[in-house]
């Protein structure tokens, strides 16, 4: 964890050198974050609700789920650079360090421009909480799905790495369910079909991120259905899906060998 | 490349020369194919989510922007299908990387027009991208959710004229934006820009007939629409023919003369040191 801070905190200054660049960069991506709730304002320029939930609602589900994902985004999503590491040789200096191949990796190139993806999902979800009051009682479940949904974003990221040491380019695989992840999860899950659905409940869970929890923090019922007590179970699926991750990337690890050249 | 070599040599760039520039552009990309399918299962994947979204839209508001479900669909997964011949995220050439290099003195000197020269390899990377990634998310779309056909064979042929028009108002904007290093230094920021431009304004997000008021009607004027929007009016035949061809065609037109015009002052500016 130390050397973790220390590796980023390098990189940040590296990137500091380069004020101009990184300001531009940063508002880059802002802005390009931004675009999605200009969609979902264009959207919700035609309608009033969309599968249910009115605008303030769909802005709470973006920017709690944004928040989640853009937090990962920023310190986890170098883990899908493992293949690049791999067909480079760098992978080869990472094993003798005396040091976690997965902070080396995830540590690595670390762009602290992503944060500005952030600061979009932190305002959206702060203007959504504005609008949408929410009693007192229930604002303790947002940084409990918070943090459990960057856990389960980073742990697919590191099943996304773990997948490269069998498959060398596959990162755009990965990509499709981490970014996918997160494009799911701007709009409430009752939009898509209720297979999609399960599916993303019971067996890569990406609903505990911000639906599952978002349903309790709204105080909706669950339009399709399923279980109350998933809403609480937000930590538990990203317990248990870190450990997945966990075991892929020990596994990737030690059935890698080097080409040694 | 002993053919070119050859042709390199001749007085005046013949047609097959680009011909054959074609055949490289798609050979190069061929070699990536393995990209190219991860690509297609992304496109796909998003593909999907979007067309639940629309779907949901179109629920609530059947007969939005002259759409029915099915139509908005269609454009969904067609839109997916540009982002790798249209190359909607931006880049796909090298001339970036060349001017930061300084490869491009080369380029400038070589005895074809630089921009016919690119565009020749662009389309030819289209025409695999074709292939490769277009083909496979509008099959699972058709597959999943079911797709409108054009009717006839005149729509058929509207539509390879527009989605060919399309590959180059994609390419003339982005000679244009990449050609801006020479000015710029640093493309990525303009990358940026252009990215943000062309993803919204180009109906890849959203279809620009649910834009509302003036933002909708600017967007539908602008070169981004003919290149993801347009195509897919003629495909939906919800556009008249001759005056969206039209459309297309002035804007290609026009990003091409101002590529022209743009790689002349380059040459201007170009300083090569030797060595």
């Amino acid at each position: 964890m130390r050397v973790y801070l220390l590796l980023i905190w390098t990189w940040t200054r590296a990137a500091a050198r380069y004020p101009a660049s990184f300001a531009l960069m940063t508002a880059a991506g802002t802005v390009t974050a931004g675009l999605d709730v200009a969609v979902i304002w264009v959207v919700f320029s035609n309608t009033t609700t969309l599968g249910g939930f009115d605008v303030s609602e769909v802005m709470f589900l973006y920017g709690a789920g944004g928040l989640a994902f853009s937090i990962a985004d920023l310190l986890f999503s170098n883990a899908d650079r493992v293949g690049q590491h791999i067909r480079a040789g760098t992978l080869d200096a990472m094993l003798v360090r005396p040091v976690g191949t997965f902070v080396q990796v995830t540590a690595d190139r670390f762009t602290p421009h992503r944060a500005g993806r952030v600061l979009q999902a932190a305002i959206v979800l702060g203007v959504a909480l504005a609008r949408l009051d929410v009693p007192g009682s229930r604002l303790w479940m947002i940084p409990v799905m918070v943090v459990c949904g960057i856990v389960i974003f980073a742990s697919i990221w590191a099943l996304g790495g773990a997948l490269q040491f069998l498959l060398t380019d596959s990162s755009e695989v990965a990509n499709a369910f981490t970014y996918g992840g997160a494009t799911l999860g701007q709009y409430p899950l009752s939009v898509y079909g209720a297979e999609l659905v399960r599916g993303v409940t019971y067996v890569l869970p990406l609903a505990f991120v911000n639906w599952q929890p978002g349903l309790y923090v709204l105080d909706r019922a669950d339009p399709l259905g399923l279980p109350y007590a998933l809403r609480f179970l937000s930590p538990v699926a990203a317990a248990a899906l870190a450990v997945a991750a966990a075991l892929a990337w020990r596994a990737g690890v030690r059935r890698y060998r080097s080409t040694g050249s | 490349m002993p053919t070119v070599h050859r042709r390199f040599l001749a007085s005046s760039p013949s047609i097959s020369l680009y011909a054959q520039l074609v055949r490289y552009g798609f050979r190069k990309h061929a070699t990536y194919w393995g990209a190219a399918a991860a690509g297609a299962f992304t496109n796909t994947v998003f593909g999907v989510l979007r067309a639940y979204v629309l779907i949901a839209l179109w629920r609530a508001r059947p007969g939005l922007g002259g759409y029915d479900i099915a139509d908005a669909v269609t454009f969904c997964f067609l839109t997916q299908a540009y982002i790798g011949p249209m190359q909607v995220f931006g880049g796909g050439l090298e001339i970036a990387q060349r001017v930061r290099s300084g490869d491009i003195a080369l380029d400038l000197a070589r005895p074809a027009p630089l921009v016919l020269w690119t565009l020749s390899e662009d389309l030819g990377r289209a025409g695999y991208l074709f292939l490769a990634r277009s083909l496979p998310p509008t099959v699972v779309g058709a597959l999943l959710f079911g797709i409108v056909l054009p009717d006839g064979a005149a729509v058929w042929a509207a539509f390879a004229a527009s989605f060919a028009l399309g590959v180059v108002i994609s390419f003339g904007w982005r000679y244009i934006v990449a050609l801006a290093t020479c000015w710029l230094r640093d493309d990525r920021g303009l990358a940026v820009v252009s990215l943000v431009l062309t993803t919204f304004f180009s109906g890849l997000m959203l279809p620009l007939v649910i834009f509302p008021g003036w933002l909708g009607t600017v967007a539908r004027a602008l070169p981004w629409s003919a290149m993801v929007q347009v195509p897919a009016d003629v495909y939906l035949g919800t556009a008249d023919i001759p005056r969206t061809l039209g459309f297309q065609a002035l804007w290609a037109a026009v990003l091409l003369a101002l590529g022209a015009l743009l790689t002349r002052a380059a040459r201007r500016r170009v300083v090569i040191d030797g060595g």
